[in-house]
């Protein structure tokens, strides 16, 4: 931790950058992101399991651009963001600085993005045993289940849309449910639109997430909105091959094969 | 009560399964009238809110219909849209939706005959499906139960 707080601070001082996204003690035995602008307060970082927030989700907001260059802490899913997020022409390396965090906590730095790339290598996105235990269940039901199961899932969501802000990926300065002519969206916590809010965010996330469950941890009534994307990844995986955030691979739903196999076009 | 009509939806490119669906029409065949056409520029136009917008307004089925691969007028709009109905297809299986309800398909502006049958086959099946009661009462929430809170 120490190592980071140095490196942070040597950063400040040298005017390399002139913010620091990392996290700091929040209330009770939370953490909280913080913004660091002065050399002297990078003593408030830390670093340990707790911090699972996704930080990647700042680098493309306004007000934090607007500060100036930014060094950001970044375990693996982060990392992961990231790329996806350069492969989108969101961010170039020079427009920020990367204190890689190792899975044992040790700071890594990155001299490319395509160094990350082959860094990120060595971790696989895996589904956990117990999430596949979940989408095996619900892939047994039969259709009707599944309506149950899904609408009676997403009924008690009010559409305050802590999914989207938490998501790294879901940057569009205008989003679809913020128009109102036409109003795609029917704004009232309601199962239409609460399906159709979520049809559309995954949709709009296929072959881009990269699965940090950062929308799943924001939510505040705990609806397990990342077992669709999730489920999405897997299929695709069977379909196109591997999805991985990737540089120059374009995402998966903005490229095609002349020969993509399909079985259910007429 | 009179045998239930189900109203299908068909959201169609206007290159190919458009013109083959002119074809049907001057070719004097004969086709089930079920089917409202929504006329657009390419399958990679046709977003799948609008179709779960179909299904919110009241539609049983939905036919999606475009250009045969390789056959775009754009090129490469129907690849596009082949892989999208691909993981549409597979969320809305995940969610439950009846995906029999929904059927894809590749129609030329010369298969006039070919149009006629995909429809009359899809009508067939979503009559023995019966209305789409499920999504409705779902869709109703402006009659039925408008929740205020």
């Amino acid at each position: 931790m120490d190592e980071l707080r140095n490196r942070a601070k040597e950063l400040l001082e040298s005017n390399t950058v002139q913010l620091i996204i990392g996290f700091e003690q929040g209330n009770g035995n939370k953490t909280r992101a913080v913004f660091i602008e002065k050399p002297e307060n990078t003593s408030k970082l830390i670093f340990d399991s707790r911090c699972v927030q996704n930080l990647a989700v700042y680098l493309t907001k306004n007000e934090v651009k607007r500060k100036g260059k930014p060094a950001i802490v970044a375990p693996v899913p982060v990392l992961r963001s990231i790329i996806q997020l350069a492969a989108e022409n969101q961010l170039t390396y020079a427009s920020l600085v990367i204190l890689g965090i190792t899975p044992e906590s040790k700071l890594v730095e990155f001299s490319t993005l395509e160094d990350i790339e082959t860094y990120l290598d060595n971790f696989t996105l895996e589904l956990e045993a117990k999430e596949k235990e979940i989408l095996e269940k619900i892939d047994k039901m039969s259709p009707e289940e599944r309506w149950k199961f899904w609408i009676n899932e997403l009924s008690p969501c009010f559409k305050c849309y802590a999914c989207r802000a938490a998501c790294p990926l879901c940057y569009c300065t205008r989003c679809t449910v913020d128009d109102n002519q036409p109003q795609w969206i029917p704004v009232p916590s309601h199962e239409l639109g609460n399906l159709e809010w979520h049809i559309m965010r995954a949709m709009h996330l296929a072959g881009r997430c990269t699965d940090c469950g950062a929308c799943a941890d924001a939510c505040p009534i705990a609806i397990p909105l990342n077992l669709l994307t999730k489920k999405m990844r897997e299929d695709m995986k069977g379909q196109f091959g591997e999805v991985k955030a990737s540089l120059k691979g374009g995402n998966m739903m903005s490229t095609f094969k002349p020969d993509d196999k399909e079985n259910f076009i007429l | 009560m009179s045998e239930f009509e189900p109203k299908i939806v068909a959201f169609v490119c206007n290159w190919c399964t458009y013109a083959g669906a002119d074809l049907t029409g001057t070719s004097r065949i004969k086709y089930a009238t079920n089917v409202r056409i929504v006329r657009f520029p390419c399958t990679g136009r046709i977003d799948y809110m609008l179709l779960l917008k179909a299904f919110g307004e009241g539609a049983d089925g939905i036919i999606v219909s475009g250009c045969h691969p390789n056959d775009c007028h754009y090129t490469s709009g129907n690849f596009h849209a082949r892989r999208r109905w691909m993981v549409f297809r597979g969320l809305m299986d995940f969610l439950g939706v009846d995906i029999r309800r929904i059927q894809f398909s590749w129609v030329s502006a010369a298969e006039g005959a070919r149009w006629a049958d995909i429809v009359n086959k899809t009508v067939t099946t979503v009559r023995e499906l019966g209305p789409y009661n499920d999504y409705k009462k779902v869709a109703n929430y402006l009659q039925n139960e408008v929740t205020h809170g």
